[in-house]
């Protein structure tokens, strides 16, 4: 037994050392500061409440520019908004029609389109990259629907992205930056700081401040509670199936753990006729 | 093998056809096992059960998969999102490629620590070698499949490897690809190998028990099986070792599956690829990293690349020699080794050299994660790499025939009975 634990150990520190060493290679990526989450831990879950005030601010100010083209509009069901309300709100965006009785998908140049159905993926702000482009001086606001999974420590980067801009480059940033790069830090014409985007300087100006959205339910409408609700919801739209994983993995687990004592005792009584 | 008599009438209808039960007993019931085999003994048949589950989870997945440049990602996510336990289908396949390599790497080690690669058993080694490499070739597949930017960056920068073979390495290449850069024809041969590579493994595995079947296993002490007293037989008393093992292996793969899926990932692979925009930092999978590092370590001004330089072979082709190199010499281990003693338990001056490897191994796979210019207790890593490299080598060609040669060993017990049994007090005095 013991040796067991040993090669377990052994086996755990292994995989753990090489985890180390690749997170760490993941990037120069800033500290971000870890927070309170309602899905994490063994037995984390969604908190409907949240998940439907972070789409009210995704819906308001994020979906200008930020599709989440991996989620249908059906499941904006799973977080407990009413079927009517997603119907009305998928009927806002058009999709391709397809063809007509006559079998033809352009009528007079213009592409058949119909309203958004609940089957239908969410249809993103911008037809294309180009598209998006021009419309953000040339930056691109890539689609949040893996956000959360495509950054290390997903959520609180994310949080920490929202709510760590500054109007001004900080002097003590400055300093700092002088000593550790030999160069002043510029920031370029239409960008914003943020102490934890890479390099500083993003093409996103901060997109949430106190009272960006009406909250209907009482919260505050804070930018840390925007920030908030609105990653929860990304981190959602991300991970559509972390409730049903972690409730699945409490029960195989309490099976495993009585499976192991059983096939235990039972390894110790078959071998206790050998010497 | 006809030893066994049938009383099912229907079993022994087909037994004596075709005779796959007295197989079956022979394997199991029949086959003498070491009676002091320790729980490092274990890590064969986790090893199987990683095989299997990856086998399984794929064929499932390749059902819902689409090996198409502009579709690949988003059947991943679909498979994750709307095919039923899909997502537990994909942890579980994603997950089970690390833990399957932990698993092996201890499996190697062990072999290593108490010389089961040594006479008569160079078959058994060679085998588990050539699996080993098969399953680095299906792992580095697999990972360009669901096409993010790490798998195709990877893939990228891997294949472009090949570029380093004198006259024809360009050619190669293009070959490898099926173009000129990694696009749809290579993630579709990508995906046929990646199906078919791991049914080879499963042969090579056959023939690997095949060949553990003829010589028997290795043991802690390190002697040969000389009587029936050193031996139980492998059923019931392995089987349910086994079982054992398995079920603790378990709790700790499926803790990851549940509660981290993506932590033994990397984060840039959930970003679709794109050959525009190339990642600041590309890594393989961590269990490449070691064999990443020796290729790296041969700079135009290390140390180590300077005999190469004598030969006119690029900084470039002196790593891929090196990394390939690197696995190339293990297949001469049962010759390097010159110790007569196959078990370190005996070997109070190898077993130290034997830790010292395996930290170095550790060194190098960290040395593979970060980036030549970081440094490790304030040395650049670019050259801890180097050193490390060097280690590797020096510890397989020279250090392991030299110990061997000069090591004063511990006595050797007679037989793996006389080393189970625990002397009494007065043969102690
Ligand atoms: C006016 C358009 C606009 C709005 C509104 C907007 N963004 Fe952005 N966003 C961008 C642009 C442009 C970028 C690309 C920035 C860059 O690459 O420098 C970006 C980048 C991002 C990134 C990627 C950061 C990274 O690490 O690469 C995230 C996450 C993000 N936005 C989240 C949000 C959220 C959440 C909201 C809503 C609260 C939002 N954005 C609202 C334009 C916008
Ligand atoms: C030796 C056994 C195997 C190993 C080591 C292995 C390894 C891998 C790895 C590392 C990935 C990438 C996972 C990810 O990051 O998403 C992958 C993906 C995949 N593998 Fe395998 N695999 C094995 C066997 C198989 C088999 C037998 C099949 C099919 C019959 C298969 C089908 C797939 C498919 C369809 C994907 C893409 C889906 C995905 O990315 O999750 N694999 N494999």
């Amino acid at each position: 037994m013991r040796k067991f634990v040993i090669s377990a150990v052994f086996g755990a520190v292994l995989a753990a050392s090489a985890v180390v060493g690749s997170a760490f290679a993941a990037g120069d990526a800033v500290k971000v500061e870890g927070q309170d989450w309602s899905f994490s831990g063994v037995f984390g879950k969604y908190d409907k409440k949240q998940l439907q005030r972070g789409f009210l601010v995704y819906k308001d100010v994020c979906a200008g520019c930020h599709g989440l083209r991996q989620v249908a509009y059906r499941n904006l069901l799973e977080i407990g908004l009413t079927e009517e309300a997603v119907k009305e709100y998928a009927a806002e965006f058009e999709v391709p029609a397809g063809p007509n009785d006559d079998g033809e998908t352009i009528v007079d140049g213009e592409l058949l389109v119909r309203p958004a159905k609940l089957s239908d993926k969410m249809v993103p702000p911008f037809a294309n990259e180009q598209a998006a482009r021009v419309s953000n001086s040339g930056a691109f606001p890539p689609d949040l629907s893996l956000m959360t999974k495509a950054r290390m420590n997903g959520p609180d980067y994310l949080y920490a992205l929202l709510t760590k801009y500054e109007e001004e480059v900080p002097e003590a940033f400055l300093k700092e930056y002088k000593e550790k790069h030999g160069e002043e830090f510029v920031l370029p014409e239409g960008m914003s700081f943020n102490h934890v985007f890479p390099g500083y300087q993003i093409a996103m100006a901060q997109p949430l401040s106190e009272e960006s959205v009406e909250y209907e339910d009482g919260t505050e409408p804070t930018l840390e509670n925007h920030a908030k609700d609105v990653t929860a919801f990304l981190n959602w739209a991300a991970e559509p199936e972390l409730e049903a994983r972690k409730s699945m993995g409490v029960k195989v687990m309490i099976f495993l753990l009585l499976l192991s004592v059983m096939l235990f005792a039972l390894k110790k009584r078959i071998w206790s006729d050998v010497h | 093998m006809s030893d066994v008599q049938w009383k099912n009438p229907v079993v022994k209808w087909v037994d004596e056809r075709l005779p796959v039960f007295s197989l079956m007993h022979h394997s199991t019931v029949g086959y003498p096992t070491p009676k002091n085999l320790n729980y490092w003994w274990n890590f064969g048949s986790l090893a199987l059960t990683c095989l299997i589950i990856m086998i399984v989870t794929g064929i499932f997945l390749a059902m819902s998969y689409t090996p198409h440049a502009s579709m690949a990602f988003d059947s991943v996510e679909r498979i994750m999102r709307d095919v039923n336990y899909g997502w537990l289908l994909r942890y579980l396949h994603a997950n089970g490629a690390s833990m399957f390599f932990i698993v092996v790497y201890i499996h190697m080690f062990r072999n290593m620590y108490y010389g089961s690669y040594r006479a008569p058993r160079e078959m058994l080694w060679f085998l588990g070698l050539a699996i080993y490499l098969a399953m680095m070739a299906t792992g580095f597949l697999g990972y360009v499949l669901p096409w993010g930017q790490m798998s195709f960056w990877g893939a990228t920068v891997i294949t472009n490897l090949f570029s380093a073979i004198p006259l024809v390495g360009d050619d190669v290449v293009t070959w490898l690809w099926g173009g000129f850069s990694v696009d749809n024809p290579t993630l579709n041969r990508f995906f046929s190998l990646h199906y078919l590579l791991p049914f080879v493994i499963f042969a090579l595995v056959a023939l690997h028990l095949w060949a553990l079947h003829v010589v028997k296993s290795n043991n802690p002490a390190g002697v040969e099986i000389k009587s029936e007293e050193d031996t139980i037989p492998f059923h019931p008393y392995y089987t349910i070792k086994d079982l054992y093992g398995i079920a603790i292996f378990m709790i700790i793969y499926l803790a990851f599956v549940f509660w981290a899926p993506n932590f033994l990932g990397h984060p840039d692979n959930y970003i679709e690829a794109n050959p525009m925009v190339t990642p600041p930092h590309i890594v393989p999978e961590w269990y490449y990293l070691p064999f990443y590092a020796i290729l790296r370590a041969f700079t135009a001004d290390a140390i180590i690349y300077i005999p190469f330089g004598w030969f006119f072979i690029t900084p470039k082709l002196a790593g891929v020699i090196a990394m390939f190199g690197a696995i190339i010499v293990l297949f001469f281990l049962p010759w390097l080794d010159t110790s007569k003693v196959l078990s370190a338990k005996y070997r109070p001056v190898f077993k130290q050299f034997f830790w010292i490897f395996v930290i170095n191994v550790l060194i190098l796979g960290y040395c593979g994660a970060k980036s030549p210019t970081d440094t490790l207790f304030g040395i650049k890593l670019e050259i801890v790499s180097q050193v490390a490299t060097f280690y590797y080598f020096a510890h397989l060609m020279v250090l392991t025939p030299l110990i061997g040669w000069m090591e004063k060993t511990r006595e050797v017990p007679n037989s793996i009975a006389a080393a189970v049994t625990k002397p009494t007090k007065t043969e102690e005095a």
